[in-house]
């Protein structure tokens, strides 16, 4: 009997350990986001173009901005410092992975100018801006040509070149090395 | 004086960015040895105070590029990463956040968008565990003389406390139709990743806690997102925004930098496991051995889960012997293993292999290559790393050429 008893209370202290007050399905912790809140930190740009802003951007604007806010870090047509290169070509001989031959969508220029350029002043271009310079390091990387404008529209529109080379992960573990 | 601060600060960093500022952590190695009593049984002690500190005699310390820190594995005897050796890496420096201010917005395919203060998430129920985070771009080679540090120190292990996303997840109520959620971060590069919705409800967590204490703003104070086993890169810090969606984001971070050239010209995405991997750190370079009993010492861990076994060759790699491993073996973690070994005084290497409990084996760098081929990237890289011990006690590294 005593055995038993204590073969019980072993197994009910274990399952004391594990047992926690079911909590309830929600806390009620926090508050309520506005739309008006949201809106003014939501700068995500999604690959089909949503949250795109209106404006639009040409090459030779572009140009002139990246001289006057970009060179400094990236050089004048952003080829000449090796560790910050912007522009190679698909099938560029640089062995550099640069936007023309690496990068596999074109919102993603806009998203990531616009959240973290110029280095130094991350955050201060105008939306205007941005797709200036859009279209300026796409045209110099020869995906579009210099008269192509960029907007909300045409942007999620162009094909990237190296889009086609990317595979998702495919390791899983196991026996096998990938 | 506040502003005062903030702006040597700046220009600290800016400092550090600079070619001179390279010089910078060499600093100390000029540093004064520590005041020494003859006898400390004659001399009354230092009060007790504050804050405690480690030996003067004792000066472990990161190793800082410009962009990253690594942590000093070959001065660590357990598990846990003190906190101010974590390794580090940002993406436009260390933000400064008054944790008064800060807010954590949760919205997008969820019914109730919602801001969360950081109090609002320490009221939720917490959990803590102990797990490694590693940066997918931790291993450099190329010479002899590297220690484990500059080889593979961008991996760290603390006990992170906070409330599980899954928790968060229920109280904004995601939508079943979600797939992918975007994490930013508020730092100077509003550092964004795209992860799976599974994951936020599998494991992930927002961490305000390492060690026992409040975040080190070098990893994300006030709060950063933890993704146990995943690459270092998608464990947004000071994270400010989640946003659910049905796509990923293609972020510039998931696009052109952390995906790796792979064989036949692809180039792989979305790679987010780390997997197994070791490294021994005693005896590792510049460290010096005498003929007779050596405990060989290491790390192994995976991101898949636990290490099951690590194995230790002390021939070059024609015999492999298994290493103790140190209790806790946690999921996901730094696991300390330990192997006795007398050496004989010939010139040998001594290397090793962490196994998971996938069945994963640690590959050399060949098997690497011959899978990806020879223009693979450099992330991912988790080979087996051999030390050449010379007969006159001193060890390098073998380094090992791959492109």
């Amino acid at each position: 009997m005593i055995r038993i008893l204590t073969v019980v209370m072993a197994g009910m202290s274990v399952v004391a350990c594990h047992t926690t007050p079911a909590g309830p399905e929600r806390f009620g912790f926090g508050r309520p986001a506005t739309q008006q809140e949201t809106d003014s930190v939501n700068i995500s740009i999604a690959p089909d173009g949503k949250g795109l802003p209106p404006g639009e951007g040409r090459t030779a604007a572009g140009r002139a901005i990246f001289i006057a806010k970009c060179a400094p870090c990236h050089g004048p047509t952003g080829t000449e410092v090796a560790a910050y290169r912007l522009v190679a070509p698909m099938g560029d001989t640089s062995h550099v992975k640069a936007i023309g031959n690496y990068w596999p969508y074109a919102t993603t220029l806009f998203d990531y100018i616009r959240r973290a350029m110029p280095f130094n002043a991350p955050g201060t271009l105008s939306n205007e801006e941005v797709y200036h310079l859009t279209a300026f390091l796409l045209s110099s990387n020869q995906v579009i040509d210099s008269n192509t404008i960029i907007n909300a529209h045409t942007l999620p529109a162009i094909d990237m070149p190296a889009r086609k080379l990317y595979v998702n992960d495919d390791r899983r573990g196991g026996h096998e090395v990938r | 004086m506040k502003k005062e601060k903030i702006a040597r600060r700046t220009l600290l960093q800016a400092a550090a960015m600079s070619a001179l500022g390279a010089l910078i952590p060499g600093a100390s190695a000029q540093q004064a040895p520590p005041e020494v009593w003859a006898d400390p049984t004659k001399t009354p002690g230092v009060p007790v105070g504050k804050l405690g500190s480690r030996s003067p005699f004792e000066r472990p310390e990161k190793k800082a590029s410009d962009i990253s820190a690594r942590s000093p594995l070959q001065d660590f005897y357990g598990i846990i990463t003190p906190s101010d050796l974590h390794f580090e890496r940002s993406h436009n420096g260390v933000p400064n956040i008054d944790p008064d201010k800060y807010e954590l917005l949760i919205h997008g395919m969820v019914e109730r968008p919602t801001v969360f203060t950081l109090r609002d998430l320490k009221r939720f129920p917490a959990l803590s565990r102990i797990a490694f985070i590693e940066c997918s771009g931790n291993f450099r080679t190329g010479k002899e003389t590297m220690t484990p540090q500059e080889i593979c120190g961008l991996t760290s292990q603390s006990e992170w406390t906070g409330v599980m996303l899954s928790t968060l997840f229920r109280e904004v109520g995601v939508s079943p139709k979600a797939t992918w959620f975007l994490a930013e971060g508020s730092d100077a590069a509003v550092m964004t990743r795209s992860i799976p919705v599974s994951k936020g409800w599998q494991d992930a967590m927002i961490a305000y806690a390492q060690n026992g204490e409040a975040i080190r703003p070098q990893q994300g104070y006030p709060a950063r997102l933890f993704l146990p086993g995943w690459e270092g890169n998608t464990n947004v810090k000071w994270i400010r925004r989640i946003e659910l969606s049905d796509q990923p984001f293609m972020t510039r971070e998931e696009t052109s930098k952390y995906t790796e050239t792979i064989r036949g010209g692809k180039i792989r995405q979305f790679s987010f496991d780390m997997d197994a991997r070791s490294i021994i750190t005693y005896p590792s370079y510049p460290q010096q051995v005498m003929r007779g009993w050596i405990e060989i010492r290491g790390i192994a861990w995976s991101g898949r889960g636990k290490i099951s076994r690590v194995e230790l060759s002390t021939d070059a790699g024609r015999h492999w012997h298994t290493a103790t491993l140190q209790e806790p073996v946690l999921d996901k973690a730094h696991t300390y293993f330990r192997y006795l070994w007398r050496w004989d005084g010939q010139h040998t290497e001594i290397m090793s292999r962490a196994v998971d409990d996938t069945g994963y084996i640690q590959p050399t760098l060949q098997q690497l290559t011959a899978a990806r081929g020879t223009d693979m990237g450099g992330y991912h890289l988790n080979p087996v790393t051999a030390w050449i011990i010379q007969r006159d006690g001193t060890v390098l590294f073998k380094p090992e050429k791959f492109r």
